[in-house]
């Protein structure tokens, strides 16, 4: 689709805001903390927007609930981390679990309440958010109203020292989980079968269908993996934070909202570019201008859609 | 003389005119029926909401666009009349320059969210209205020095209002007119376009209609009124702040009254809103009994606890989108066959 000729000029722009960030800055070692705490966020928000994104491109479907796979997967981290006394052992089964608690939830969640509802976006909004509403409240029931404590494992918290720049641990892990996310992402949707036929079906569902595939069947798939990869970022991000609320699914769903709408709705691409996008300059501007911090996405996507009215990276459908 | 003050509109079920006529009466008296601060405060509440959930559905039900912004223009009028009266006096002039301010800001705002946003897709819409809306309510949290930050508000109203009863006929009263207006709105040709858009929106670009213009004027209008009962809900509680107003657990509860209610009919809206908040008041303590009852079962009490009110709430709107995507007010319409058509 867009391997022909790969639209560079948002990564230029990446780049730019780095340089700027430098250049306003000026001390090169906070300069690298603040780029490598931005890219962890944004990378965050990466690993929980990717699902939506697609699941949008694909099916036209807009899940208001996605912010629930993400409190799930925090939550369930945070049971299994306490259960297992809060070691680095406990981590890989924390995190297994919330990406299989949310895998699961979602397969529900699109057999009960998107299936009846294809094709009306109205209702999908409406069904959405309304499972969100149940669902959210069940979490009260299961775990109570508290705030439940996530603690990192001994190994991820403190910061390296490189000469004078703090690197702190668990943010560069953070990039790593990321970058490894979008990896195979990329590799799933460039150069397997299986993502040749995603891509036909954002690009166009019904001549896919035609071809004698089940984009149905795919698409179940695609919402599955999405909700298990909401899970996995909803687990990291109550770690960052150390801790897990209701709230943390409908706090993200505004950035994730704002990162695929800059991103291109439907464009995984976008998607990366949009997220690392939305987290540098969050964390640029905390630095400089505490201020205007609170009001920096919201800006950026206003000046990104004046620029590009569909978003850095168009996908194909309107 | 009722048809006229109604549009034309009528309830079109004998049940449904029962209950309007009810709602009507219990609120009209509602100082006289229900003495006692907790039903008159419940009675206010009613009335604001009824208008602003009306205001929703005309969005909503009428033009189908969902905005999760409306707590936004609500908030905007809490605050306008909370600020002008903290930095003003406690006076009519300042009430009238705070509404006055407000409903320009919001008419601004919401055109030019209307402008960005309209001409796309309805989940674009609410993408950026969610978003727009969870950046103002930092905004209004962050200020401090101008909001009151978290804690809000307090303010002292005019002599005139400080007697319970003439604050709450004031907001029945301004209630009751705008709601008829709206009424009047909905019925006339523009409300008629707008049904058209919501029904086929390529077909009534076809015929001629500038869809984006009817949106954005639906929108704006919407926005407006809720920026009024902001303001009435402001004054009735002397106070403003971000959880009476800006919170997204509002937006939650008037999605909630327009489904359950019935979108696409004004009527759905007092129905609705009426229910809404006298479950909201009195259902905890119905929860209550049964959690106490259900002790010993496992996960019952749970389930029941007067805190999960919601939860039950918002299954029976999962359950109205599903089975009667037209609400109570739909329900009860149908009942009677032949007389019109059936819901979709």
């Amino acid at each position: 689709m867009k391997e022909a000729r790969f639209d560079f000029v948002p990564v230029a722009l990446l780049a730019a805001v780095a340089l700027a960030a430098l250049a306003l800055i000026g001390t090169p070692s906070t300069w690298v903390t603040l780029t490598v705490a931005g890219l962890a966020m944004g990378l965050l928000i990466f690993i929980m927007a990717s699902g939506l994104t697609l699941v949008f491109g694909l099916m036209d479907v807009m899940n208001f609930a996605h912010g629930l796979f993400i409190a799930l997967g925090a939550y369930v981290a945070a049971s299994v981390m306490k259960a297992m006394g809060g070691t680095l052992a406990g981590l890989g089964p924390a995190m297994l679990a919330a990406i299989a608690a949310a895998g699961l939830l979602g397969l529900a969640f699109e057999r009960i309440i998107i299936k009846p509802v294809y094709g009306q976006h109205l209702k999908q909004i409406l069904i959405t958010t309304g499972g969100m509403i149940v669902a959210e409240q069940l979490i009260h029931v299961i775990w109570g109203p508290d705030l439940l404590p996530l603690q990192r494992p001994e190994a991820l918290r403190g910061a390296f020292l490189l000469g004078d720049v703090a690197l702190e641990k668990y943010r560069l892990a953070s990039v790593a989980v990321g970058l490894a996310v979008f990896a195979a992402l990329a590799l799933t949707l460039n150069r397997t079968r299986l993502g040749l036929l995603i891509r036909a079906g954002v690009e166009n569902s019904e001549m896919v269908e035609a071809l004698g595939y089940r984009v149905r069947r795919l698409f179940v798939g695609v919402f599955v993996a999405g909700s298990a990869l909401a899970g996995l970022g909803g687990a990291m991000w109550g770690m960052y934070q150390e801790a897990v609320t209701v709230a943390i699914g409908a706090q993200m769903m505004v950035l994730i909202f704002i990162v695929i709408i800059i991103g291109g709705l439907g464009s995984v691409t976008g998607c990366f570019v949009g997220a690392i996008l939305v987290g540098l300059v969050a964390n640029y501007t905390g630095y400089l201008a505490p201020k205007v911090a609170l009001g920096s996405n919201i800006l950026l996507m206003v000046i990104i859609l004046l620029w590009r009215p569909q978003g850095l990276y168009p996908v194909g459908k309107s | 003389m009722i048809r006229t003050l109604l549009s034309g509109d009528l309830p079109r079920s004998r049940i449904l005119s029962v209950l309007l006529i009810a709602i009507f009466v219990s609120l009209a008296a509602a100082p006289y029926l229900f003495p006692g601060t907790r039903s008159l405060d419940v009675a206010a509440r009613v009335c604001v909401f009824i208008l602003l959930v009306a205001s929703y559905d005309l969005l909503l039900g009428y033009t189908g666009i969902v905005s999760f912004a409306h707590t936004m223009f609500f908030g905007i009028g809490g605050y306008g009349v909370g600020i002008a009266i903290a930095r003003l006096e406690a006076g009519w002039g300042a009430i009238g320059a705070g509404v006055l301010a407000a409903l320009a800001l919001s008419a601004v705002l919401s055109f030019v969210i209307g402008l960005f946003s309209l001409r796309v897709r309805a989940i674009f819409f609410a993408m950026i209205t969610l978003a727009v809306a969870s950046f103002f309510a930092i905004l209004a949290s962050q200020l401090s020095d101008l909001t009151g930050g978290e804690d809000g508000l307090t303010f002292r109203v005019p002599e005139l209002l400080r007697v319970r009863t003439n604050a709450y006929y004031l907001v029945f009263g301004v209630s009751t007119v705008l709601f008829l207006l709206l009424l009047r709105v909905v019925n006339s040709p523009f409300g008629r376009v707008l049904l058209a858009i919501r029904e086929n929106e390529f077909r009534a670009e076809a015929l001629g209609y500038r869809t984006v213009t009817y949106r954005t004027l639906a929108s704006c209008l919407g926005a407006l009124v809720a920026t009024v009962a902001g303001a009435l809900y402001a004054l009735w509680l002397r106070y403003t702040g971000p959880n009476t107003t800006l919170d997204f657990s509002i937006m939650i509860d008037i999605l909630l009254m327009v489904v359950i209610g019935g979108m696409g009919t004004m009527y759905g809206a007092v129905i609705g809103a009426t229910l809404f908040v006298i479950a909201q008041n009195y259902l905890q303590d119905v929860m209550k009994l049964i959690s106490d009852g259900a002790k010993g079962w496992p996960l019952l009490p749970d389930l029941f606890h007067p805190d999960r009110w919601l939860l039950w709430l918002g299954v029976l709107f999962v359950l109205s989108i599903y089975y009667f995507p037209r609400g109570i007010v739909g329900q009860l319409r149908s009942l009677l066959p032949g007389q019109l058509r059936r819901g979709r």
